[in-house]
């Protein structure tokens, strides 16, 4: 025991270099944002009409699942310095659950559109005009990445179960728990831009 | 032993169940009040609207979900000059585009 409390362990830094990583995506997703409001003000017209054959209802109900989500992440950390672990799992594991029916709407949502035939490629979307290929170009392209994070997040927190149920993550030892939230945050936070953009400016 | 193996610039500072629930309340208000908003015709307005909106409830997840009103300054410093740059690039790039001859 003696030699292991001797070990160095400085969390501020891991998480300094959880946010370094979380500035790349943010300027990733803000490169995607730069692109949408040039095509938007170029295509305006097909922009408005495009935009309100996207379900706000099913927009909205995932929006607020993920918010829900994010709530329940932070809320593990708190479980956590209070040494619940059962209250931890309970929260991570709602996240997840969260998390999975996030992705089973947009699976819905995307089949939907496939099967209208419109998708990047098809000839039912070209037929529409450039406009509409630029719409559903950037909404397929920014929530299919944005589809990956969440994928990548649900990875992320499984493995952060496994520690905390083998008491890797502890009350005195949890940045890991805390840099996964903040990964979790941020994916949040974008949809928070996304849902918006694509769903309600019509 | 254990007091060793703590680092030395954790903040002891645990945010209660209540205050991430209050939050949540809040964020899912604001989300239908943007819903709304947006179903009135407000023309020009709405993308206006909308964008403040989505920024009012980044801001709630960044300072207490992201725990950056209980961190080092540094961090929200740092935040802030990012997504200030990004919205420069987004500013000036548009500026190009709106008044090119």
């Amino acid at each position: 025991m003696i030699a292991k409390s001797e070990i160095y362990r400085d969390d501020l830094a891991s998480k300094f270099g959880m946010w370094l990583f979380l500035f790349t995506e943010m300027l990733l997703f803000g490169g995607l944002f730069i692109v949408y409001s040039v095509y938007r003000y170029r295509n305006s017209g097909a922009f408005h009409l495009a935009a309100q054959e996207l379900s706000v209802t099913i927009g909205t109900i995932n929006t607020i699942i993920l918010l829900t989500s994010s709530t329940t992440i932070a809320m593990s950390i708190t479980a956590i310095r209070k040494q619940d672990k059962r209250m931890a799992l309970l929260l991570i594991g709602i996240t997840i659950i969260l998390g999975l029916a996030f992705l089973v709407n947009k699976y819905f949502e995307w089949g939907e559109h496939i099967r209208q035939h419109i998708y990047p490629g098809s000839s039912v979307l070209s037929s529409r005009g450039q406009g509409d290929v630029l719409f559903y170009g950037l909404y397929f392209f920014m929530t299919g990445l944005h589809a990956l994070h969440i994928i990548v997040g649900l990875i992320f927190i499984g493995f952060v179960t496994t520690f905390i149920s083998i008491n890797r993550i502890n009350s005195d030892r949890y940045v890991l728990l805390e840099n996964c939230g903040l990964y979790w945050h941020l994916v949040d936070m974008i949809w928070i831009f996304l849902f918006p953009l694509f769903y309600l400016i019509t | 032993m254990k007091s060793m193996e703590k680092t030395v610039n954790e903040k002891d500072h645990i945010i209660p169940y209540r205050k991430f629930l209050h939050i949540l309340i809040l964020l899912i208000l604001l989300t239908l009040t943007s819903v709304a908003l947006t179903r009135i015709y407000l023309g020009a307005l709405t993308v206006a609207l909308a964008l403040i909106i989505a920024a009012v409830k980044s801001s709630f997840v960044l300072r207490i979900f992201m725990h950056l009103k209980f961190e080092s300054r540094l961090f929200t410093v740092l935040v802030t000059f990012v997504v200030l740059l990004i919205c420069a690039v987004i500013t000036i790039t548009l500026l190009d585009y709106l008044f090119r001859q």
